[in-house]
């Protein structure tokens, strides 16, 4: 390989580097102060982190209609509310992807979706994707756990439900409730940033 | 008569043989994370192309001829592509593979221990699909997270090839 040819990979493997710095940088990194929204349930309500009664915190979880692995944790997802909500720690569910892109998940899907599984949590549609612009959420399901702390959202843990999507019997590392189990007793949370394979956020093109 | 029976049975056993050979069906097998990375870890003199995608993710889907043309046209690259779907359900990506009239070969990496293993793909990697990763002859790796466009996929290729 010439210089040249050299000097343009490296150029270009710093592009691509810092691209993806960008990706993982853009939004919300563990013990920062979460942006709180107001968003469009689909009971019609509006929604904000500080309206929630009673909540020290909540799950924030970028969730849609569409997406398989969303599907396989919605059970999971309103089992989660059921445990903590009533310790002040609710799930709030936003779907921030494109209708136009992904028609299944526009706000007349959400309702009948939120009906047909009765979510007991809010389900918002994230019509701008402002919020999760803001959070750095790139898939769904996307956790973000966030504790009130002085007056702040601040983020504890950010990633996956738990490790096994196919089978919640088969579920080895509970990663969303040992954060909150975590921060219910004051302790450090085990692991705090957990990846899994989801689908993609359908941005609205032209957004940037 | 015997003569006819024989005739027949030989008919049974070519003909399918003698089909597969005009059609060949691409490679496909379930794999594990470490045969993933001995896959990956080989030596090759060609430019290997690991595309992540699954048969209900619909960018991924629109991305996949991109791929099949590039492969198709140029000898110097090696595809796979790296099915995310349900292992318990193989069927979904055979079928896939029949209707689209896939080419190159697809390993369905069976292991939701997601978290155990994404970073040892690409740190940069959040787990969205579709994703693409390039390995170089010479080893180096580079990786791409969303869709691809087909100058877009083109472009890459042009640059990373030897």
């Amino acid at each position: 390989m010439n210089k040249k040819s050299t000097f343009a990979l490296t150029l270009l493997a710093m592009f691509c580097l810092s691209l993806t710095a960008h990706a993982q940088d853009s939004g919300y990194q563990i013990g920062d102060e979460a942006m709180d929204f107001t968003l469009t349930n689909v009971d019609g309500s509006q929604v904000s982190l500080s309206g929630m009664e009673n909540a020290r915190g909540a799950f924030v979880i970028f969730s849609c209609n569409t997406c398989p692995y969303v599907k396989a944790y919605e059970d999971r997802m309103i089992q989660l509310h059921e445990k903590y909500a009533p310790q002040g720690y609710p799930v709030i569910a936003i779907n921030p992807n494109d209708a136009q892109l992904s028609p299944g998940d526009s706000f007349e899907a959400m309702k009948k979706r939120a009906e047909e599984k009765d979510f007991p949590f809010p389900y918002l549609h994230d019509q701008t994707q402002e919020v999760i612009k803001a959070y750095g959420g790139s898939r769904t399901p996307h956790v973000y756990l966030v504790n009130k702390e002085s007056g702040k959202y601040i983020v504890r843990y950010i990633g996956a439900i738990d490790n096994n999507y196919q089978d919640a019997s088969a579920v080895t590392k509970h990663y969303a409730e040992d954060a909150v189990e975590a921060v219910l007793k004051g302790q450090n949370v085990p692991e705090t940033t957990t990846k899994a394979i989801g689908c993609s956020i359908k941005w609205t093109r032209n957004s940037e | 008569m015997n003569v006819f029976f024989i005739h027949l049975a030989f008919l049974f056993l070519w003909g399918p043989a003698a089909k597969e050979n005009i059609a060949p069906e691409p490679e496909f097998k379930i794999i594990s994370f470490e045969e993933f990375e001995v896959l990956t870890a080989a030596d090759s003199d060609k430019l290997r192309i690991y595309n992540f995608w699954a048969t209900w993710c619909a960018p991924c889907i629109r991305e996949m001829p991109h791929f099949e043309a590039a492969s198709a046209q140029d000898p110097d690259l090696e595809l796979v592509f790296i099915s995310m779907d349900d292992g318990r359900r193989p069927e979904r990506v055979t079928s896939f593979i029949k209707r689209k009239e896939i080419q190159s070969p697809v390993y369905l990496l069976d292991d939701v221990d997601f978290n155990s293993w994404i970073d040892k793909v690409d740190q940069s990697w959040t787990g969205a699909i579709p994703a693409t990763l390039f390995i170089l002859p010479d080893g180096e790796r580079i990786f791409h997270e969303g869709e691809l466009e087909a100058d877009e996929l083109q472009k890459l290729i042009d640059q990373f090839k030897p």
